[in-house]
């Protein structure tokens, strides 16, 4: 047979339906599904005909820059079929944090409606994949970057729930004292960088970290030091000029990040396909010079085997990966968005395919963990959820004296004041205004 | 006490130079900053001294690399952002004012953003409307950053330790045509305090409030003032965010009169916040309305009279202080 193509044969490992039937073109109307098979994930499941003059990329040479470390390792752990993809504890922890963020959000959702939080609220359900499926693989101090849809990559990387509702809440035990709110999640305990409400402004800063990770190697010689990043960011942020910029630059030194796409097609009324000449987004890595990998971002542990390799090649020194992640976020862009735009039948089909449904599943038939284990997981976190709003609901509102504090991380940039002193060293200078 | 003598931009490469052998954090990024030395100069030989990774040569991405900058800033680095021209800044205006103003308080003070962001702008000799801009007017109302504007290299140096020190995003402001001004500073290390306005002249008759280019139109308006009899009190007030309100205020009190002379545009401009500064705080200390002289709410034209007559000139200073003292 000609084409190669024929050669690749698809084994999901997870039960799922079938997830893209050729007569749905729901996100490329101009190919065939198949066409994403230019992506370089196989499973290790696939043992079948996978050799090396088969690759893929041979269709579109031009276009898929594909690390060779990652390929060759793919290929060669083609060794046997129960090699499964990890073990009972790290599965429970898997479970364990995707319930988490899906509870979260439902939990905010229903606050949102009683009136506890305000303002714009952007939920991850649907979504819960990808954030766990990479940030779980990160150490503490990893950096985590992300958007206003950032709740979950704040629990993911261990922002206590209890934090990140109070914040919700604007309450001053919140993880910014409530001064941030839903958009504007940050830890410095936990290197979470933000939460950020203008699409694309969180990637220099991304980018800035991973920086500081290589020049902490390289200037101040901590040899041990290979932090990495991530940058989380949507579709509709792949337009923006600040994608390319930081894609080149993180190209171009080599810096420790991976740009992580969660294209779930809509940024809020927008669709992908309307917004963008070209909507295969993992393509513009090559574009730049670093590895492009699209990855079916409903699945965790597809999500989880690419963010092995592309945080592995970033420890290692080897520079930047830009990864796609094909999802869906099950919710309207924000609680205030009627969501009438979408085809009921287009989430219809992603529904079916609920990150959480398919890991427990998988879970199950591969004896990894019983059905009471997970309940308990369940329960647990419903426990954990709500003790986070009762909380929240108990902390205290902030005073009028915690307007001004942290305007300036020194307050003698307040100035001087007509009486010769630092305007912050006057007692009652928190009662007034930060004018100057 | 030992002096040397230099021309701004060295003073200005000699506080950046100390303070990066004293922190090894503080790290320098911009277009042609490494291998270039800098547009005007000012990082000139770091790159070969400190390596490319130190003296950054960034592709031509202001709002990106400030924004890694600003990354770097809260992952522990001490980056100095340089804007070739001051004007090129406004495409970084999403990262410094949302990011570098904001994000040490919407983190409810995890993460500090220590930048500093330079680079030359203010009218020059014929650039033309675009390299000709005054951005501390579109910055001022950023919350949570400080601006400071250089005159001399006494002060250039000194500021520059200063912001570099600062634990607040600090932008500082040099001015195209002042580069080359010739000073003797002291050999001995020295900081200058970001918050501090300078007395340039003590006087008693008015009180002449300017920064940057400025000051020395007012200080050859001011030979002329000394001649007809005038005693002008000039203040360089240095730090445009906050402003100095002790000095200001002291001078206020003593001449009663109020003459502001800046380059800004009149529209917006720092003279008007500090009008509305002095008005609120010192108003029963004046004898007649603060008077604001700046720059014309035109874009900066290229043909040189009318440049000339789009900046205040000594002249009218001088007709501006006679008024005031009628």
């Amino acid at each position: 047979m000609s084409s190669a193509f024929s050669a690749i044969k698809i084994i999901q490992p997870l039960p799922l339906k079938s997830s893209r039937s050729s007569d749905k073109p729901l996100f490329d109307p101009f190919r065939t599904p198949s066409s994403f098979l230019g992506s370089i994930h196989k499973f290790r499941f696939n043992s079948l005909n996978n050799t090396p003059s088969s690759p893929c990329h041979l269709r579109r040479s031009a276009v898929v820059a594909v690390s060779d470390v990652v390929k060759e390792k793919k290929l060669k752990s083609n060794s046997s079929l129960s090699n499964l993809l990890m073990t009972k504890e790290e599965g429970l922890e898997v479970y364990e944090d995707l319930i988490l963020g899906r509870y979260f959000e439902d939990m905010c959702a229903q606050m949102y409606y009683r009136g506890k939080m305000f303002g714009f609220v952007h939920l991850y359900n649907g979504q819960e994949a990808v954030s766990t499926g990479f940030i779980k693989l990160l150490k503490k101090e990893d950096s985590v970057i992300s958007t206003y849809r950032d709740h979950v990559h704040a629990l993911s990387k261990g922002v206590p729930a209890r934090a990140v509702m109070s914040e919700l809440f604007g309450k001053t035990t919140g993880c910014c004292r409530g001064q941030g709110g839903s958009m504007h999640m940050f830890s410095k305990e936990h290197n979470v960088l933000g939460g950020f409400a203008f699409i694309g402004e969180g990637i220099p800063v991304a980018t800035g970290a991973a920086f500081t990770s290589k020049y902490r190697r390289e200037v101040l010689k901590e040899e041990g030091c290979d932090h990495v990043t991530l940058a989380f960011f949507g579709d509709g942020t792949c337009n923006n000029g600040q994608f390319f910029e930081c894609l080149n630059m993180a190209a171009l030194w080599k810096l420790p990040i991976i740009f992580v796409v969660e294209n779930n097609l809509w940024a809020i009324g927008m669709s992908h396909l309307r917004a963008t000449s070209d909507p295969e987004i993992w393509k513009k890595g090559p574009a730049f010079g670093m590895p492009g990998v699209h990855v079916d971002g409903m699945d965790v542990l597809k999500v989880r085997e690419v963010a092995k390799e592309a945080i592995g090649r970033a420890r290692r020194g080897e520079g930047p990966t830009l990864v796609e992640c094909e999802t869906y976020r099950f919710r309207g862009h924000s609680l205030a968005d009627p969501d009438e735009l979408r085809d009921p039948a287009e989430k219809a089909h992603y529904a079916a395919r609920d990150p959480i449904t398919a890991f427990k599943k998988y879970m199950i038939e591969n004896k990894l963990a019983n059905e009471a284990e997970l309940k308990a997981i369940e329960k647990k976190i419903e426990e954990v959820v709500e003790e986070a709003v009762e909380f929240a609901d108990a902390s205290p509102h902030p005073g009028r004296s915690q307007l001004l504090e942290n305007v300036f991380a020194d307050p003698k940039g307040f100035g001087i004041g007509p009486d010769g002193r630092y305007r912050c060293e006057d007692p009652k200078f928190t009662q007034g205004t930060a004018h100057v | 006490m030992l002096l040397h003598e230099l021309l701004l931009f060295e003073a200005l490469q000699e506080g950046l130079e100390e303070e990066m052998e004293r922190d090894p954090r503080v790290c320098v990024m911009g277009e042609d900053v490494g291998h270039y030395g800098g547009s005007y100069k000012v990082t000139k030989g770091l790159a070969t001294k400190y390596g490319d990774l130190r003296v950054l040569d960034t592709p031509i991405a202001e709002n990106s690399f400030t924004g890694m900058a600003i990354g770097a800033a809260m992952t522990g680095l001490r980056p100095i952002v340089e804007g070739m021209n001051m004007g090129f800044l406004l495409l970084a205006f999403n990262q410094i004012s949302n990011n570098c103003g904001m994000l040490h308080y919407t983190s409810g003070g995890q993460f500090t953003i220590p930048v500093v962001i330079r680079g030359p702008g203010g009218v020059g000799r014929q650039l033309g409307a675009e390299h000709s801009q005054r951005l501390e007017s579109y910055f001022q109302s950023i919350p949570g950053i400080q601006m400071v504007a250089c005159s001399t290299p006494y002060n250039a140096k000194g500021l520059m330790k200063a912001a570099i020190r600062s634990e607040n995003p600090v932008i500082l402001f040099e001015h195209v045509l002042l580069y080359n001004l010739k000073e003797r500073i002291p050999d001995e290390e020295y900081v200058l305090s970001l918050e501090e306005a300078e007395m340039v002249r003590p006087g008693e008759h008015v009180t002449i409030l300017t920064y940057s280019r400025m000051r020395y139109h007012v200080m050859q308006a001011a030979k002329t003032l000394v001649n007809k009899g005038y005693d002008p009190e000039v203040i360089d007030i240095r730090s445009l965010k906050p402003f100095d309100l002790h000095t200001i205020g002291n001078s206020v009190k003593k001449t009663h009169r109020v003459l502001i002379v800046e380059e800004c545009m009149r529209t917006g401009g720092i003279g008007a916040s500090l009008t509305a500064a002095i008005s609120e705080n010192f108003h029963d200390y004046l004898d007649s309305p603060i008077v604001c002289l700046s720059s014309q709410d035109v874009p900066t034209p290229y043909a040189g009279t009318l440049e000339e007559w789009t900046v205040v000139q000594p002249a009218q200073i001088v007709a501006a202080v006679e008024q005031l003292c009628r």
